[in-house]
């Protein structure tokens, strides 16, 4: 599903006329209400009557006067005075700053939820409107609208101000920016339920703002090794399902179908970024995607490497996940007994009791060590604790394979 | 994440409360509710008729037929549910927490994910 040139000049231009506003007038809960009525109103117009000659001043120019329109009503309600309080006219020069970062900063205050974060950053810096968030995350649109009101009020709470914060505090909230446009990747990535378009819209959509993190920041690492990590696995999107919704897995893809501009640009970041000083945990992510990415057949895989990758990545971020994966490289590498032999140094961690993936894990490894029953046993353990109808589909074929 | 929390309420329990009781066990729902509202979490909620009004339908040699009642005689029916979408397993457990019913001795509340959902969701 492309969006019409129009649509993609007015996300790309949501945050930036936002950024204007609040610089201008403050008040990001009601900039940020009067930029989407802006926006609106452009999706209306511009069609119909062509897109102005700076489509960027047209939108901080309606925008402001919705802004100013709503204030003047508020003030009307307190009866108030209400010429002193408001500009009357709107400078149509825009200054040529790009408050973007600023604003993805603003949106994953750390005071937020997760799902408010997400929910926020897509609207306010991606452009989307509630309605769209909704339908992305399968919820109605009163519980977004709730959702991201309550998020707005917690940012007026919190009394952020406008603009980068320095220092240490700069890096930890660039970490959870990143971790957000993870999860809104994740989100279209994994669809588990419901309609699968719009949850591959968010990956996209995820792309499209890490890349707009990146062009801002382009010297971070981890920025790099996110967008690098994004567009490899996106990449494989066509080929990782069937026509009927099947999931197919990596060793068994169709490697032609692969999208390759994608990973010529995930490989070229990859390389580029892995030059830099310090490795951090995605772009240790985005380099095992790319030993996967550079193999012509599932055979050539260079397991060493994707085995030497996991064990750094588990050094600097110990995950139970990580073990789970390094295991199925050592399995490649030293043999499935090898592979086992680790899986079961997970067997007394909490976060990983009856985990649906640790029990598919090992049951592969048991199907490859010919344990044929326990294997089929832990395949319909593994099918029972996955909420993903597709890996349930999955499992249930796999275990159905050792049953005849 | 999505969690069904479901109310299994046992009608001899229900009939033993107080009208106070059965007052606030109603206020403490109404808070909840609004509560959802606010954080955002609800996606809808709906409480059952009475178990007795039930019917079960089945089909034999192509035929429906139909019988009074619950499927099962038991002591706890499904009196309603609450459809969430929230962070986590353990926020679902500690929202199941806040409703009346589970300080309630014989009623219970469970809390599941939801695998699928399809159709309208705007109410």
């Amino acid at each position: 599903m492309t969006a019409p040139p129009i649509e993609d000049l007015l996300r790309e231009l949501a945050p930036q006329v936002l950024g204007t506003l609040i610089r201008r007038h403050g008040r990001f809960e009601e900039c940020e209400d009067a930029v989407q009525e802006a926006l609106l109103a452009a999706t209306v117009q511009w069609p119909a009557e062509g897109v102005p000659d700076n489509p960027r001043g047209w939108l901080v120019t309606v925008a402001s006067r919705r802004l100013i329109d709503q204030i003047r009503s508020e003030h009307a309600r307190r009866e108030r005075e209400t010429a002193t309080a408001t500009a009357e006219t709107v400078p149509e020069d825009v200054p040529d700053t790009d408050d973007t970062l600023v604003l993805l900063f603003l949106c994953c205050h750390p005071t937020l939820t997760p799902a408010s974060q997400t929910a926020l950053t897509l609207r306010a810096v991606g452009g989307l409107t509630t309605a769209e968030i909704a339908r992305a995350f399968l919820v109605p649109e009163a519980t977004m609208a709730a959702r991201i009101s309550r998020a707005k009020q917690r940012i007026k709470a919190a009394g952020s101000s406008f603009g980068l914060p320095e220092g240490p505090e700069r890096e930890e909230r660039l970490r959870v920016v990143l971790h957000v446009l993870y999860l809104v990747f994740n989100e279209g990535y994994t669809a588990s339920s419901g309609s699968e378009l719009h949850r591959a819209d968010l990956a996209h959509e995820a792309i499209r703002l890490t890349r707009m993190v990146h062009a801002q920041l382009p010297d971070d690492g981890e920025v790099a090794g996110l967008l690098a990590l994004m567009l490899l696995t996106h990449a494989r999107r066509t080929a990782r399902t069937t026509a009927t919704g099947d999931l197919v897995p990596l060793d068994e893809q169709d490697r032609t179908r692969w999208d390759r501009e994608m990973i010529d640009e995930g490989l070229e970041l990859v390389k580029a970024s892995l030059a830099g000083p310090a490795l951090g945990p995605y772009q240790l992510q985005a380099a095992i995607a790319a030993t996967h990415a550079a193999a012509a057949t599932a055979a050539e895989t260079d397991w060493r490497q994707v085995h030497a990758l996991y064990l750094i990545l588990g050094r600097i971020a110990p995950n139970p996940m990580v073990t789970l994966n390094r295991a199925i490289a050592l399995a490649e590498v030293e043999g499935p007994a090898a592979g086992l032999d680790l899986l079961s140094t997970l067997d007394g961690d909490e976060r990983m009791a009856g985990h649906h993936r640790l029990l598919s894990v090992r049951a592969h490894l048991l199907e490859k060590t010919g344990e044929a029953a326990r294997a089929y046993e832990h395949y319909r353990r593994a099918a029972k604790a996955t909420a993903s109808i597709a890996e349930q589909r999955y499992l249930e074929s796999r275990a159905g394979r050792l049953r005849t | 994440m999505q969690f069904l929390i479901s109310m299994h309420i046992n009608p001899a329990v229900l009939d033993a409360l107080t009208d106070e009781e059965k007052t606030a066990i109603g206020d403490g729902h109404g808070r909840f509710i609004e509560m959802l509202k606010r954080s955002g979490e609800l996606i809808t909620t709906q409480a059952l008729a009475d178990p007795s009004q039930a019917a079960v339908v089945s089909v034999r040699n192509g035929q429906p037929v139909v019988t009074d009642g619950p499927f099962l005689e038991a002591k706890e029916y499904l009196g309603g549910f609450y459809l969430v979408d929230c962070e986590n397993k353990e926020r679902a457990i500690e929202l199941a927490a806040q409703i009346p019913d589970a300080a309630v001795e014989g009623l219970g509340i469970e809390v599941r994910q939801v695998m699928f959902a399809d159709g309208q969701l705007e109410m």
